[in-house]
């Protein structure tokens, strides 16, 4: 596999030769990372919403758009475009200073989440010891934002959709953990990089059969809700709340959640990847060496970004299937059935794991 | 493998944040720069249905939610306690589970108490 660490510390060595300031080279790699990490929020949103659109029309047999540019293709950027000329409205009576906060805590944590994703062999920006654990804490406080963005509107619509984002969100966080939990009980680090390496000759998902297969259920029923999308999409449901949590915002305010809504989508499948499907890491098959010689060939961004793709699409798929569900219905599946199902599966890989049962 | 160690984890994770901020304000800036600007007073009133808002609408909440958000801190840090065992849990063996069970027993008699007490119940 190509390394693409081998590019960086080329760019480093001719940085630093060209008897620059350390702490110059330094500033000047933080700007391209900064600017990297900016182009690929971007271009992932972009993309996420034409996914979305054309998916949710090919479900419902349609076509999706399709005028401006071939196949619609740039529907997005007219959209884009649109909704940066609309007007900032800022209504009377709501917290000033909550309401401009709001999606500065949105945006920003979905963006350190994405640096913490393995886009490929070496493609990967923030690496701490505790990577999946950093990333499940600052996804929290993306809740914060969603919280601050209903309380300062104003608006009982949204105050009603925040609160319910707010209990939903923090309720699926618990399976979450506890399903991403039973992959570090069979692989035993937290560090991302550890954890693809870790899934060389196979992917978590065959080594761990049974425990790692309910979890990896568990972890993509608590993703939907997490996100917020269908069938758990109450914070939005537009025929009692008419927009939820952002039903005051407009223009590009509006748009900052619906952004950041579609990155947590991605960052979502991306950890699924990582935790269940080996990341980057090509299917290996022990003892098929003619096989995962083939295998090697294909880059591993496309190994990463196809697997993260072909999750988001099962989500999308949730939503344009199942109806939604109720309040009661949703808290009580997960304090009732999701958890303690989570907490009973990761007892079973603890047995797994302590009497050698996996591969 | 050791992609941007040279510059350290603390550093790149401010690098994002400043990033994920300058996003928000430069997309901001734009706005601001291009989009019309009107002010009117039925504009500035919040959209509740073209209904005109009763009373305010920063009230206290049902605490239907309290609960949840209760058993949420319990839970959230039951996992945050867990953590740090799944990570040498492979190295324990067999005495893992029983360090763990333990700690899972009494969390699951509490659950299984928040049960039959009704805080599960959506009323």
């Amino acid at each position: 596999m190509f390394d693409f660490g081998k590019w960086t510390s080329c760019f480093n060595d001719w940085l630093l030769g060209t008897g620059m300031a350390d702490w110059l080279a330094v500033l000047i790699e933080c700007v391209i990372v900064g600017v990297i990490v900016l182009l690929a929020y971007t271009v992932l949103a972009l993309f996420y919403i034409l996914y979305e659109r054309k998916l949710c029309a090919w479900f419902q047999c349609r076509l999706g758009p399709m005028r401006v540019g071939p196949w619609g293709l740039l529907q997005v950027f007219a959209d884009m475009f649109k909704i940066l000329i609309k007007e900032l409205i800022c209504l009377k009576g709501t917290d000033r200073f909550l309401f401009k906060l709001a999606p500065y805590l949105v945006i920003t944590s979905s963006v350190i989440m994405l640096a913490c994703l393995p886009w490929g062999n070496g493609l990967q920006i923030i690496d701490w010891n505790i990577g999946i654990f950093f990333v499940l804490a600052v996804s929290s406080v993306g809740v914060l934002g969603i919280l601050l963005a209903g309380w300062a509107s104003n608006n009982k619509y949204t105050l009603i959709g925040a609160m319910r984002s707010g209990a939903q969100m923090i309720s699926y966080e618990v399976s979450l953990g506890l399903a991403i939990m039973t992959i570090i009980v069979l692989s035993g680090t937290m560090n991302i990089n550890e954890l693809v390496w870790a899934q060389e000759d196979a992917w978590f998902l065959f080594k761990g059969h049974i425990p790692a297969i309910i979890a990896f259920l568990i972890y993509i029923v608590a993703a939907t809700a997490e996100t917020n999308r269908g069938p758990f999409d109450l914070p939005e449901a537009e025929h009692e709340l008419t927009a939820g949590y952002h039903t005051e915002y407009s223009g590009i305010h509006f748009g900052f959640f619906y952004l950041a809504e579609y990155l947590n989508l991605f960052i979502v499948s991306g950890i699924a990847s990582l935790m269940f499907l080996g990341g980057w890491m090509p299917l290996h098959i022990p003892g098929w060496d003619g096989f995962n010689m083939v295998m090697d060939y294909i880059p591993s961004v496309v190994w990463f970004l196809g697997k993260a793709f072909f999750i988001s699409f099962v989500i999308i798929w949730f939503k344009w299937t199942f109806p939604r569900v109720r309040i009661d219905q949703l808290l009580s599946f997960e304090w009732k059935y999701l958890m303690p199902f989570a907490l009973a599966n990761l007892l079973l890989m603890t047995v797994f794991v302590a009497l050698g049962w996996h591969f | 493998m050791e992609l941007l160690c040279h510059i350290g984890n603390g550093v790149l994770s401010i690098t994002a944040m400043i990033t994920g901020l300058a996003l928000v304000f430069a997309a901001l800036l734009i706005a601001k720069l291009i989009s019309p600007r009107s002010y009117s007073v039925k504009k500035a009133e919040a959209y509740e249905c073209g209904i005109p808002t009763r009373g305010a609408s920063m009230l206290q909440f049902k605490a239907g939610y309290y609960i949840f958000a209760i058993l949420f801190l319990l839970f959230d840090v039951e996992v945050v306690f867990l953590y740090p065992w799944s990570v040498v849990m492979k190295d324990m063996g067999p005495s893992g589970i029983l360090c763990i069970g333990i700690f899972m027993f009494v969390l699951i008699m509490g659950l299984a108490y928040a049960w039959r007490k009704g805080a599960l119940k959506w009323e």
